[in-house]
């Protein structure tokens, strides 16, 4: 069988997700994004810099979603352990900073591939096994990686270390908290258009085979092992960069970002926007955060009404935010 | 619906920055939630009898206590600092139990100007090569306490200990202040797992066998209940003498006594205050944080005592005028307040010049598990930190 | 040295025992039912704080552990019928999730209801003490007893399992779910039993630790991820691989944190020997349990048939 028909086989199979999804979810995503890129400038305009900082940060974690996106809404691997990548990216601008290397054309090339090696020694292993194995050993590698930069006591341990200045792009002064929050966004815009390329390409269509029927994927002929590695390495750089964001964003790294309940923060973003929808993970992300942001504000003992929420959605909202517009719709 | 939510939480979000602009506002970040909450808690107690010794006024002005929960986690303190900085437009925040919090929290507070005043936290670089005039402690560096106990213990003659810490900055600061003084041996050293870590049986074991005269421990908060527990079961009671710094406070003694540990009676602690202090501001901080909480107040709460007293202070000096930050910064400086400790001055890098106090376990008057002063270690303490500063 | 190394055995040994004792549950649910639960380690921290409660009441840890045994027995059953049931259906990234939840849900309530400084558990005067096992070897009684009682806990397990007819039912299960529930078994009260069975096993732990931990928020979070280290070791459903994994890790760990860092020193100067011995030894079951998927993708002793 030739390659083409392969493709072809596989255009059945498997109908592509569009860029902005039908009906009420194409209006819905567009407004979203939209209003993401509106209120927090009409704060800023307003003299409220922390809202832009806030959004800031849904947009640097909606980049880590996206990512955990491509390989767990697309590929079906549940990994358990993302938020190690962020961390890693975060340290690839922290310690060369540490040393005086400031220039960002070093600290986020270096923060990707740092992470993407990471991804490809550790999916190496870990894609060997499956099910909850799977969820089990990326948890475990990510561990590992929280363990090792806590025991780095020239880069600050267990205290975190304090970014003094930010990445430094010559021409782009991200201090300004509104540069960076432009910066990010099409940072976050480019990455939707990179993992919308990549699942509606042939290798996303293998990848996503792999997930509905790995057995199939086989049979034709694919190396399913080499592409499922190649989509983890690709979302574990596009991780490593959401960290890179994140470390100057916080002016701050610290190892307990790697720690497990962060990478189930992450996969809850996933799952609450709607894992498999390109779109998805922003609503995540920001549903999330401002949920935490709101309920803290009113009690300190906001983790229950959380617990309770993740519970419900959980039970009752299948596809996530996404899904659950889309169900609205069509009703 | 889900939109219009999201819609609606961002617009109220924004107005109510732009609102209410009466009282004069302080911050107060400490840990309010986790098992790290009773230090927490028993802060947020003092914060409260502070307000009401001053009559819920700061320097003769109305005023109120911001407080926000750091969750034990270095970026939720440094979110927190930052909607007190930038939404809240707060001049000066207190608090920071932990390092890593107090660190992360510091650059946006200078970046904008404001004053940052830790009521715990004193990780060397902040006292040392990053110090900053926009900071002020009302507690000590991590260095000073376990140099008074190891001073101690060199004047006390004992000739060999053990030590035990837990494995972050502050438990191997501890672990290097003690060994900075001590002049006798150290015969072994355990650096703990933190903070999963609280099953201490192959570590003592360790030092059991390691023939050590004395042990020396850092476990602050759950920690330290657990250690002294299995410091009793494993039989080292009696066998190796127990010295410990913010292992053992006010807030661990009376769960000790219900817990029936009575491995720490006698055991020796240094601190910089102890609710036996003989002075005005202290006997009324004790005794009317007894009456209102039936415990003792730990240290925490003291430092925390002494953080409003001093914001206090400053305020007046600037008769409320909270945008005046040099003038804040000038009066805080001055440190014209009756601290709970006596004696309060400030050095160079805006860390206290103190006294150090040896402390010992005991059962007061009532029965119930207290300390009480034995002897000052070191008069006027500079720490060792303050020569590194620029200030 | 080999005192000390027999008293690490021992510590490790107890260590294990009370992995195998979470671990029991952990794979017993995951076996029959398919169910990821990450509030395992809830139960476990609930086990703790009750027993804390009512050893204050009736005066005694005995009486304590004897009265918070049917009641987290309860708590689990009412767990099961209430949230875990109608997630049989859903994948393992929902119960992950779900019971994520869970865990936010009773660390919060158990902050609302006891506070958050924990409790200390005190012994009747015969167990808080010491018994000399071999000359020289010292160990302290209530660590025996945990030793002592779980390996009892697994024995019972081991005949549970083996001889009688429920045993019969969860090694059904756990090979063939489909055909234990052809055979007109009633599947629900079969799942809810297990479930409050393996909540009994981790609030038994829980109430073993408590006295020497103290009963801690957040407790269970901690060894939870142990726990599951310990059965993707072992392989899960396999409640014999539960028992060796456990064994096994307890002992490395323990061994781990007592002489990694002696060994380092041998080989490295004693600067960094220091902070890389514990973070290596914080590191070391997860380098196991990464060694043993790479080589063996199923653990060490997968159930026959799946």
């Amino acid at each position: 069988m030739s390659a083409q028909k392969k493709a072809a086989n596989l255009d059945e199979y498997l109908k592509a997700p569009s860029l902005f999804g039908f009906g009420i979810g194409r209006i819905m995503t567009i407004v979203l994004m939209v209003l993401l890129f509106i209120l927090p400038l009409i704060a800023w305009y307003m003299g409220n810099k922390f809202y832009l900082d806030f959004s800031s940060r849904i947009v640097c974690l909606a980049i880590a979603a996206v990512s955990l996106n491509l390989i767990l809404g697309f590929g079906g691997m549940v990994s358990f352990g993302h938020a190690a990548f962020v961390g890693i990216g975060a340290y690839a601008v922290g310690i060369p900073s540490h040393h005086g290397y400031e220039s960002a054309w070093l600290h986020f090339p270096l923060a990707m591939i740092a992470a993407a090696f990471f991804a490809l020694v550790t999916g190496a292993i870990s894609l060997r096994t499956k099910g909850v194995y799977f969820i089990m050993i990326t948890m475990a590698f990510a561990q590992m990686a929280y363990y090792f930069f806590l025991s780095l006591e020239e880069y600050g341990g267990d205290d975190g270390m304090t970014l003094w200045s930010r990445s430094d792009f010559g021409f782009l002064n991200i201090t300004d908290k509104l540069t960076f929050f432009l910066l990010s966004y099409a940072l976050l815009a480019l990455c939707i258009y990179l993992v919308f390329r990549i699942v509606n390409s042939r290798f996303g269509m293998v990848v996503r085979g792999c997930n509905s029927n790995e057995a199939r994927m086989k049979s034709l002929g694919y190396n399913t092992y080499a592409y499922r590695l190649t989509a983890y390495v690709i979302s574990g750089a596009m991780c490593g960069l959401a960290g890179a964001l994140m470390a100057n964003l916080q002016d701050f790294i610290t190892a307990d970002t790697m720690t497990w309940t962060r990478s189930g923060e992450l996969m809850f973003m996933v799952i609450l926007g709607g894992a498999g929808s390109v779109f998805g993970p922003i609503f995540g992300t920001g549903v999330f955060l401002l949920f935490e942001e709101i309920l803290s504000a009113y009690t300190i003992y906001w983790h229950l009404p959380f617990g309770v929420l993740l519970i419900l959605s959980v039970l009752f909202i299948k596809g996530g935010v996404n899904g659950l517009i889309q169900r609205a719709w069509k009703t | 619906m889900k939109k219009q939510f999201i819609i609606g939480a961002l617009a109220s979000a924004l107005m109510s920055t732009a609102a209410f602009a009466e009282n004069l506002k302080v911050g107060f970040i400490t840990t309010l939630t986790t098992p790290a909450a009773v230090i927490g808690n028993d802060q947020k107690n003092a914060v409260d009898l502070a307000m009401e010794h001053l009559g819920g006024k700061l320097g003769g002005k109305p005023a109120e206590v911001v407080f926000e929960d750091d969750g034990f986690k270095p970026e939720i303190g440094k979110q927190k600092t930052d909607k007190l900085v930038q939404d809240d437009d707060i001049s000066i925040i207190a608090g920071y139990i932990w390092s890593n919090v107090l660190m992360a929290s510091a650059k946006p507070i200078f970046d904008a100007n404001k004053i940052m005043i830790s009521a715990n936290a004193g990780p060397s670089v902040i006292a040392g090569k990053r110090c900053n005039a926009n900071f002020f402690s009302t507690s000590w560096q991590n260095d000073q306490t376990p140099m008074a106990m190891g001073e101690y213990l060199n004047q006390s003659g004992v000739k060999s200990i053990y030590v035990m810490a837990p494995n972050y900055a502050a438990g191997k600061d501890m672990a290097a202040g003690v060994a900075r003084v001590f002049k006798g041996e150290i015969k072994g050293q355990d650096l703990t797992t933190w903070p999963g870590q609280l099953d201490f049986s192959a570590e003592l074991a360790k030092a059991k066998a390691s023939g050590a005269e004395a042990i020396f421990v850092f476990y602050p908060g759950k920690a330290g209940g657990a250690f002294m527990k299995q410091y009793q079961q494993a039989g080292l009671k009696g066998a190796m003498d127990l010295y410990t710094v913010f292992s053992v406070d006010g807030i661990s003694l009376p769960k000790m006594q219900a817990g029936k540990l009575d491995g720490v009676l006698g055991s020796k602690l240094t601190n910089q205050w102890d609710p036996t202090l003989d002075n005005e501001a202290n006997k009324k901080f004790v005794a009317d944080f007894k009456a209102k909480h039936g415990t003792y107040p730990s240290f925490y709460a003291a430092q925390a005592y002494d953080s409003i007293k001093l914001i206090d202070s400053a305020v007046a000096a600037v008769d409320g005028d909270m945008k005046n930050i040099d003038g804040l910064k000038a009066a805080l400086k001055e440190a014209k307040f009756d601290s709970v400790r006596g004696n309060f001055k400030f050095g160079n890098n805006n860390m206290p010049i103190q006294n150090f106090y040896l402390r010992e376990v005991v059962e007061d008057a009532d029965g119930k598990w207290a300390t009480k002063v034995v002897s000052t270690v070191y008069t006027d303490h500079v720490d060792p930190h303050a020569s590194d500063c620029k200030l | 040295m080999s005192t000390l190394f027999l008293i690490q055995l021992l510590n490790g040994l107890q260590l294990g025992v009370l992995l195998f004792l979470l671990a029991a549950g952990l794979t017993l649910v995951f076996g029959i039912m398919d169910f990821v639960n990450l509030a395992h380690g809830s139960l476990y921290m609930l086990g703790a704080f009750v027993c804390a409660s009512l050893t204050f009441f009736t005066g005694s840890f005995v009486w304590g552990v004897v009265f918070a045994i049917p009641i987290i027995a309860i708590i689990g059953y009412l767990f099961e019928v209430l949230i875990v049931r109608h997630l049989y259906e859903s994948n393992h990234l929902d119960h992950v999730l779900a019971t994520f939840g869970i865990i936010l849900i009773a660390d919060t309530l158990v902050q609302l209801s006891w506070g958050p400084e924990g409790i200390a558990i005190p012994l009747p005067d015969y167990l808080s003490g010491q018994v000399e096992i071999l000359p020289d070897i010292i160990f302290p009684t209530f660590r025996l007893l945990i030793i002592s009682s779980g390996l009892l806990i697994a024995a019972g397990l081991y005949w549970l399992i083996t001889y009688t007819r429920l045993g019969m039912l969860i090694r059904a299960g756990a090979s063939n779910r489909t055909m234990v529930s052809a055979l007109g078994i009633d599947i629900s009260t079969l799942f809810a039993g297990v479930f409050a069975l393996g909540a009994v096993l981790a609030g038994v732990a829980g109430m073993l630790i408590a006295p020497i931990t103290e009963a801690t928020i957040g407790m269970g979070n901690d060894i939870i991820i142990t726990a599951f280290v310990v059965i993707i070791v072992g392989g899960i459903g396999s409640m014999k691989g539960a028992f060796i994994a456990a064994i096994l890790i307890g002992i490395i760990d323990t061994l781990g944190r007592s002489f990694l860092k002696d060994i380092l020193e041998i080989f490295n100067e004693s600067a960094s020997a220091e902070t890389a011995g514990p973070a290596l030894s914080s590191m070391l079951i997860y380098i196991i349990m990464a060694i043993v998927l790479a080589l063996r993708p199923q653990g060490l002793f997968p159930p026959k048939v799946r």
